[in-house]
């Protein structure tokens, strides 16, 4: 609705995407970069679609990497099967579409399924059914042959570029924003804030836990399949419980209920991670010690212990980015 | 079915309840009290199975006779390992959440969770790969029930009585000492608890205290019964401990072990019959007595406040 008038964040989006794009074009940005930056940006649309669930609705979904699993591999199944059917010609992009959306889909018709235990459970314990839902679609994924099994699904076209990836999450956080902004974002609040109340206004709360866990799920499919086209594979392992945590810590060390917050986080997550990958190598080197590569995963959860402890809202809090905010007398 | 349903298959499905009921009690009675999934509890397991490993080449070097007082020794270092992190874990990281938003503490225990084991994989000394679990006790094997019976080892036995003596000893403690009477009125009611004197922090680090010993108990079990010990051991059977807890009903301490002994028999009987059910089983049952019976097998259906 807004957007008509002042697209202030898809102006400075479009900017961001004109400078990255500027300089890896003229060779400041390299390879290894680049793929930090497509990460960055499919753990924004993992980060946002969760921050959906649990922090505009208020319920507690610990498996949001099984949703990314169902778009990975469904995706990734499509092209694959695809490329063999025609290996001599080359692949055009509207497959790799269908395909994503295909896996979104796939993916949103589980939440949908998993969004029903939600309407009787609370907290903590609809926490651990979607974990429990989670373990279960990466078990079965181990034992589905036809998809690799443990050894997983390989040879994936590498279709995710930089600029596919970047419109990807541009449109699902446009998406999931506006939809935070609309009544029934508004209602989403209003069952996060307080369900019976909500209920005694007239707030279907059963349709709008299950419209946040399905839409949730379907962005974070598409997520799933962007990720399977950029690596180039989809393994059981990248899905697992670990996985659904670091998209849950995006969330909660950005700001529960903020998308500005799971934005920041995504891009300072994943780079911290990077780099102190490339500190502690640095420093073994300096060094000549020989450092594990596991210490990155200790300072990793000790600054997320400081995190939670000493500024327990986040890095935001609540608030949003003044660009994704829809000024009050457009609205 | 005969085959699957046979005397050793209960036998291996009450082996491996045991230890899930070790570590389900602990997380039955951290939630009881804070209401606190934690999610670290499944790594004092593997620290206990760390410490006895330890324990074990420690006293090995000048005792050398493997009798029951050696392997009691080990037995206590296990658990004090386990409460000893426990009690620092509630201190430093849970205590000042404690009047925060819930899941910032759930946040801050899958942190530690997180911390311990990649704390463990780096330091040189313990390393990321598994290790072989040392045979404390000589194993003997005893057969029972002629042509369709079981082998038993001493170490069905031993994981069985441990988990019964240590399970019987938290029963009076809860029921008849001071401090149970406390524990109980803590996840009863706390401010009601705090206003009859009852010092509220003392009472959570006891109960992590107690919590943790178990879970380091069952770590020497475990690392007994199924002798490899590695530093991420603890997530799955956590996890299991904690679906356990659940579906005897959170916060009840005789439903955590029936629950850990349903999950325990469960588990072996779906691994026998195919190894996706095995893995999947323990999740399977979790959704459904969490949509069938959210409150466990043993626990109470309570209202929700207005």
């Amino acid at each position: 609705m807004s957007m008509a008038h002042k697209p202030r964040f898809l102006i400075a989006a479009l900017v961001f995407y004109a400078a990255v794009e500027g300089f890896s074009r003229i060779g400041l940005l390299n390879g290894y970069f680049m793929v930090i930056i497509n990460e960055s940006l499919i753990y924004v649309i993992l980060a946002v679609s969760l921050n959906l669930i649990n922090g505009i609705t208020g319920q507690f979904s610990l498996g949001h990497m099984g949703f990314a699993a169902v778009g990975a591999y469904t995706s990734g199944a499509i092209t694959t099967i695809a490329f063999r059917l025609s290996p001599d010609r080359p692949l055009d992009y509207s497959i790799f579409v269908l395909s994503l959306v295909a896996g979104g889909l796939l993916a949103a018709l589980v939440g949908f399924l998993i969004g029903f235990p939600s309407l009787r459970l609370k907290g903590d314990y609809l926490g651990i059914v979607t974990l429990g839902f989670g373990e279960i679609i990466r078990t079965a994924l181990n034992n589905m042959d036809f998809v690799g099994g443990p050894r997983g699904l390989l040879g994936i076209p590498k279709f995710s570029s930089f600029t596919l990836i970047f419109a990807a999450a541009l449109i699902s956080v446009i998406i999931i924003r506006n939809l935070v902004e609309s009544s029934h974002g508004r209602a989403m609040l209003a069952v996060r804030e307080n369900e019976l109340a909500a209920e005694l206004v007239g707030i279907d709360t059963t349709k709008y836990k299950v419209l946040a866990f399905s839409t949730g799920a379907f962005f974070a499919g598409i997520a799933g399949g962007l990720l399977a086209h950029l690596l180039q594979m989809a393994h059981p392992s990248q899905f697992g419980f670990m996985g659904s945590v670091l998209i849950l810590i995006m969330v909660y060390a950005g700001g529960i209920g903020s998308l500005s917050g799971s934005i920041l986080a995504a891009f300072v997550l994943t780079f911290l991670s990077q780099g102190l990958l490339l500190g502690i190598d640095a420093l073994a080197n300096a060094t000549g010690l020989s450092i594990g590569s596991e210490w990155r995963m200790v300072i990793y959860s000790v600054l997320l212990i400081l995190l939670m402890l000493f500024k327990t809202e986040g890095l935001m809090g609540t608030r949003e980015f003044r660009l994704l905010r829809i000024p009050e007398e457009e609205k | 079915m005969s085959y699957i349903f046979n005397v050793q298959q209960i036998v291996n499905g009450l082996q491996l309840g045991s230890i899930y009921a070790l570590i389900a009690l602990g997380y039955t009675m951290v939630y009881g009290i804070v209401r606190l999934i934690n999610f670290a509890h499944g790594d004092f397991y593997m620290l206990g199975a760390y410490a006895a490993y330890g324990a074990f080449y420690l006293f090995n070097s000048f005792i050398s006779v493997k009798s029951g007082a050696f392997a009691f020794l080990i037995l206590l270092a296990a658990m004090a390992a386990g409460g000893g992190i426990a009690l620092l874990t509630n201190r430093f990281a849970y205590r000042p959440l404690r009047y925060k938003p819930k899941l910032s503490a759930l946040i801050t225990a899958i942190g530690v969770s997180m911390f311990l084991e990649y704390f463990f994989s780096a330091l040189p000394m313990i390393g990321p790969s598994p290790r072989a679990f040392p045979e404390i006790l000589p194993k003997k094997l005893y057969h029972i029930g002629g042509a369709a019976g079981a082998e038993i080892s001493n170490y069905v036995i031993i994981d069985i009585s441990v988990a019964a003596v240590l399970m019987t000893g938290l029963t009076l403690l809860i029921q008849k000492t001071a401090l149970g009477k406390a524990m109980r009125a803590v996840s009863e009611d706390k401010d009601a608890a705090r206003l009859m004197g009852i010092d509220i922090e003392k009472v959570i680090a006891w109960t992590f205290l107690i919590g943790g010993a178990f879970a380091g108990a069952a770590g020497l079990l475990a690392g007994l019964t199924y002798p490899r010990i590695q530093p991420y051991m603890g997530m799955m059977p956590g996890l299991k401990a904690f679906i356990a807890a659940v579906l005897g009903g959170i916060g009840n301490i005789p439903g955590a072990v029936l629950g850990a002994y349903i999950m325990g028999l469960a588990e072996t009987f779906a691994s026998a019959y195919n190894s996706l059910l095995g893995e999947g089983i323990a999740f399977a049952i979790l959704i459904l007595v969490l949509i069938i019976r959210p409150t466990g097998i043993l626990g109470e259906k309570t209202a929700d406040k207005i």
